[in-house]
């Protein structure tokens, strides 16, 4: 019997490489799980049977990924029929390297959201606790890997949809660097913060899948080549720097069971060599989420535009064929809360007369942010703090408030506005729940970020499996 | 009308024949079935990107160094942002405030000299699908019934061209855009044809009194397919908005159709016309950053333009001619002909008239110009077959030659004598008044000569006979 909740992707590659398991097998036993705990966690929304000749081990893919001919919703009605006439370049390399697809997983519509609450199909739940969400917009990538259901997946991360599921559910999640991973096939939201990454149980695990997703892609012009990734070995962080940026650990809202765990996760990393100092990120940590929430809502007016009726997906007819109030019916009914609410921010910020003072002024602060960040990085190799200021919080607490919502977000938007790669590692428990501790390096830092996660996973030895799976 | 001076600039844009589209790689082009050539890039689907057509962007600036601009050192794509069936993505990718191609300007000459017209920039962008709209009044988009959308356009490369308001007459605005395409096709990035519209030019157009020196409101003229209906969609928007402002009304801004049959303009219904575009960069691209010694490469590259030619040409054949000679690309076979001996005037002429419609091979150069200088002696049937041969085939001139015109009135006395014997009745007739019989005995004349005969020389001898 494959234990699914125990067991790595690493191990699972180990059996089928050794031909202990067939991966026919292997799709199975998640299936199996799946049949098991899905109805009651909604991690998935489509289910792929196993493909002839699979070679490797199988992955779950968040809904926002194109796949040929498997329909993909991005959470929303709009696109509640839409099936892809093409492989997204990261659905195709998982293909490449023999991954079979398990299914596609459950997300805020558009990712837009930090709960999993925003989908139009219905919310995902926490393994850990089935009355709380699994964080957003990725939750149903991280609840499956939590729970199970998938040996890894893939996330996309715009303001933090990878790294806060992944600490709400106590997963290893990678954001990494943009431009590093291709963005093509991948339903767009906020294209300049917009990277694809994996969702894992270890760190070694997330380091070979991103080995299999990273590089250059000729349909993605904003990727570049990528240094080799190495699959992280050592135990120690000698002659590693740390910073604690006062700012991202102390911001208001960290609860003190979160605070409480990521500093005992900061002495072990002491304790392992490494040298640690305090810094400062004033300007980025203030004006990060503010400046997020006018360029990501710009940057999605613009590519939620596609979705007229006219071409594909949902359409709803106008009477007397009007084509403007065609396009008009066809948003209003595909559309949810969130996507619109966006949306009418975004056209807002880029419209005349407001563009420099919303979405100009942003981009400039947005320098600003990348210049702080690259000065700590003078000092520092990585900087740590908490993912995500609280635990997994209940369904529908924060539902009725969007701004309570979007502070879920606070710790993890700075770096992504830098573009910055960041890892989030499980570093305890408080209240019975998975602490995540963000690990934000410089440009390019994915290996760096790979070692220092890998020697503090060790040390912390974290339980992956939920305890009330357990 | 005197007092009134207009203010005209213009806005070209011209397709790039390059093999496949702006952003993606299907194919470009006119012809094939609708919707045959399209991706999930030109069809706007969910997570498709754009990925820059490399070529596109050194024919922008081969063009932009044609008409003298500077290359940004960096030029950023920008989206334009609206609603309509023609614009899968909901924004089309133009360029904006960092365009590829800025501060140009180019020489029109004149009969009356040159005027130069200042280029505010040149920049690349993508076209739209085409649309059909079916049903209702106006073929427009209010009020169809349905609208046919082909997407094998969508995307297609196309440069947009802005000129400052320096043009100041509809037969200005008509010499730029002869010499703007004549450039644009000699460069190889474009053939430039209004009636395929893969070039389309609108005109920015405002008057104002002499003396003047601010603009008073500018009205935008869409909707004309020749460089004729442009000028005289410009005429007509001269005449309407001076008729307003001494008839104390106000010119108001307002984008205006050309309508060729009635000769007026009429003005487009506002729903049609975004207000606000809302431009921002283009997330999805890098910025251009043209690599110095790539421009440099391409401007070593420029052939001689038409303009500089033009000016030469002028003192050869006249200004009229000249204009005419390059901007019809007529220029060529006077060159062959002069090369090979003609004089100008005759090579010009020959060359926008018999050879108008005819690329004859280079290899016929000697042959053409020696039939054209023993023209006199060559039937006109003869020389006009020679000329369409031209193209195709080597031109024998012996066996042109030996179908000699019989201009010899000794040699032509006795036929004409014999056929006025044969036809008593018509000559009756033609000393009854009737002049136009003459006509009948040409024809019989040369009938008998199987078209060799002298047609002066023939009606000299007839009339001498007749009238006599």
């Amino acid at each position: 019997m494959i234990d699914t909740l125990r067991i790595t992707a690493e191990e699972a590659l180990g059996l089928v490489e050794r031909g202990e398991v067939s991966p026919a097998e292997l799709h199975a036993a998640y299936r199996e799980a799946i049949a098991e705990r899905d109805e009651e966690l909604h991690c998935y929304l489509t289910l792929v049977d196993a493909p002839d000749g699979a070679a490797s081990i199988p992955i779950a893919l968040k809904d926002i990924i194109g796949t040929k001919g498997v329909r993909t919703t991005a959470g929303s009605k709009i696109l509640d029929d839409y099936v892809p006439v093409y492989d997204a370049t990261v659905a195709q390399r998982c293909k490449d390297a023999g991954l079979s697809l398990l299914g596609k997983t459950n997300l805020d519509e558009f990712a837009m959201g930090s709960s999993t609450e925003n989908s139009a199909y219905g919310p995902s739940r926490n393994p850990w606790d089935t009355t709380r969400v699994p964080g957003g917009s990725g939750g149903g990538s991280a609840a499956a890997v939590s729970a199970g259901l998938a040996p890894w997946a893939l996330g996309s991360d715009t303001g933090g949809s990878i790294k806060q599921p992944s600490a709400l559910c106590g997963n290893v999640g990678l954001r990494p660097t943009y431009g590093t991973v291709s963005r093509y096939g991948v339903v767009a939201f906020a294209s300049s913060l917009d990277q694809i990454g994996p969702v894992t149980k270890t760190v070694r695990d997330n380091a070979r899948l991103y080995r299999i997703i990273s590089g250059r892609d000729p349909c993605d012009s904003t990727t570049v080549d990528v240094p080799p990734v190495e699959i992280p070995e050592a135990e120690d962080l000698n002659g590693v720097r740390v910073g604690i940026a006062r700012e991202l650990n102390e911001a208001e809202g960290i609860e003190p069971g979160v605070d409480a765990a990521v500093r005992r996760a900061i002495d072990l990393a002491a304790e392992l060599g490494a040298e640690i100092d305090a810094c400062e990120l004033p300007r980025s940590v203030e004006y990060g989420l503010p400046c997020y929430y006018l360029i990501a809502p710009a940057e999605a007016s613009s590519n939620l535009a596609r979705y007229d009726g006219v071409r594909y997906a949902l359409r709803r007819e106008a009477d007397g064929g009007d084509y403007y109030d065609m396009v008009a019916r066809t948003r209003d009914a595909g559309f949810g809360d969130e996507p619109k609410r966006r949306i009418m921010l975004g056209t807002y910020a880029l419209s005349a007369g407001y563009y420099e003072a919303f979405y100009g002024q942003a981009q400039k602060v947005r320098t600003v942010i990348s210049r702080e960040f690259a000065a700590a990085f003078e000092r520092f190799d990585v900087l740590l703090s908490p993912t995500s200021p609280t635990v997994a919080f209940k369904l529908g607490e924060k539902t009725e408030n969007p701004l309570a919502m979007y502070l879920a977000d606070v710790l993890t938007i700075p770096p992504n506005m830098a573009g910055l790669p960041g890892l989030s590692i499980p570093c305890g428990l408080s209240e019975g729940l998975p602490v995540g501790l963000q690990l934000i390096g410089p440009q390019f830092s994915e290996n760096t970020l790979f070692r220092v996660g890998h020697a503090l996973e060790r040390a912390l030895g974290f339980d992956t499996v939920p305890e009330r799976l357990r | 009308m005197p007092e009134w001076e207009p203010v005209i600039g213009l806005e070209i844009h011209t397709h790039l024949k390059t093999r496949t589209k702006m952003f993606c790689r299907c194919e470009a082009g006119f012809g094939a079935e609708p919707n045959t050539r399209t991706c999930p890039v030109c069809l706007a689907h969910p997570g498709a990107l754009p990925v820059p057509n490399e070529r596109a962007i050194e024919w922008t600036i081969k063009l932009g160094l044609a008409l003298s601009c500077r290359i940004a050192d960096r030029a950023v794509f920008h989206r334009k942002n609206y609603f309509y069936p023609d614009n899968p993505k909901g924004y089309q990718i133009s360029q904006y405030d960092e365009p590829l191609c800025i501060d140009g300007k180019m020489s029109v000459p004149g009969a009356d000299g040159d005027t130069e017209i200042g280029i505010i920039r040149a920049h690349l962008e993508e076209d739209a699908a085409k649309t059909i709209h079916v049903g209702g009044a106006t073929g427009r988009i209010v009020g169809a019934a349905h609208s046919n959308v082909d997407f094998n356009r969508s995307g297609t490369p196309l440069v947009e061209i802005v000129t400052q308001p320096d043009i100041r007459s509809a037969d200005e605005a008509k010499r730029f855009l002869q010499l703007l395409r004549q450039t644009i096709v000699e460069l190889g990035i474009s053939d430039a044809e209004m009636e395929k519209g893969t070039l389309r030019a609108d005109a920015n157009v405002s008057v104002r009194k002499q003396g003047e020196t601010g603009f008073r409101t500018r009205t935008e003229l869409k909707n004309m397919n020749s460089f004729n209906h442009i000028a005289r969609g410009i005429d007509a928007e001269i005449r309407r908005q001076i008729q307003v402002w001494e008839s104390g009304g106000e010119v108001v801004q307002q984008t205006l159709d050309y309508e060729v049959k009635s000769d007026t303009v009429t003005a487009r219904r506002r729903k049609e016309e975004a207000d606000d575009y809302r431009y921002f960069p283009e997330p999805d691209l890098v910025p251009i950053e043209p690599p110095r010694d790539l421009v440099e490469r391409l401007e070593s590259e420029l052939p001689e333009l038409p303009g500089v030619r033009i000016q030469s040409l002028k003192e050869l054949v006249g200004f009229e001619s000249a204009l005419d000679l390059v901007s019809t690309g007529n220029e060529r076979k006077a060159r062959l002909l002069v090369e090979h001996g003609l004089d100008w005037t005759t090579a010009a002429n020959v060359a926008m008239n018999q050879l108008a419609a005819i690329d004859p091979l280079p290899a016929n150069g000697p042959a053409l110009v020696e039939l054209i200088k023993q023209r006199e002696r060559i039937t006109r049937e003869a020389l006009t077959d020679s000329f369409a041969s031209s193209a195709t085939t080597i031109i024998d001139v012996k066996d042109v030659l030996a179908q000699t015109v019989v201009g010899d009135a000794s040699e032509l006395e006795p036929l004409v004598d014999r056929i006025l014997a044969a036809s008593a009745a018509q000559v009756e007739s033609y000393r009854g008044g009737k002049q136009g019989v003459l006509g009948y005995f040409v024809g019989q004349v040369m009938k008998e000569t199987q078209g060799k005969a002298d047609p002066k020389i023939v009606n000299e001898l007839l009339r001498k006979k007749l009238d006599s």
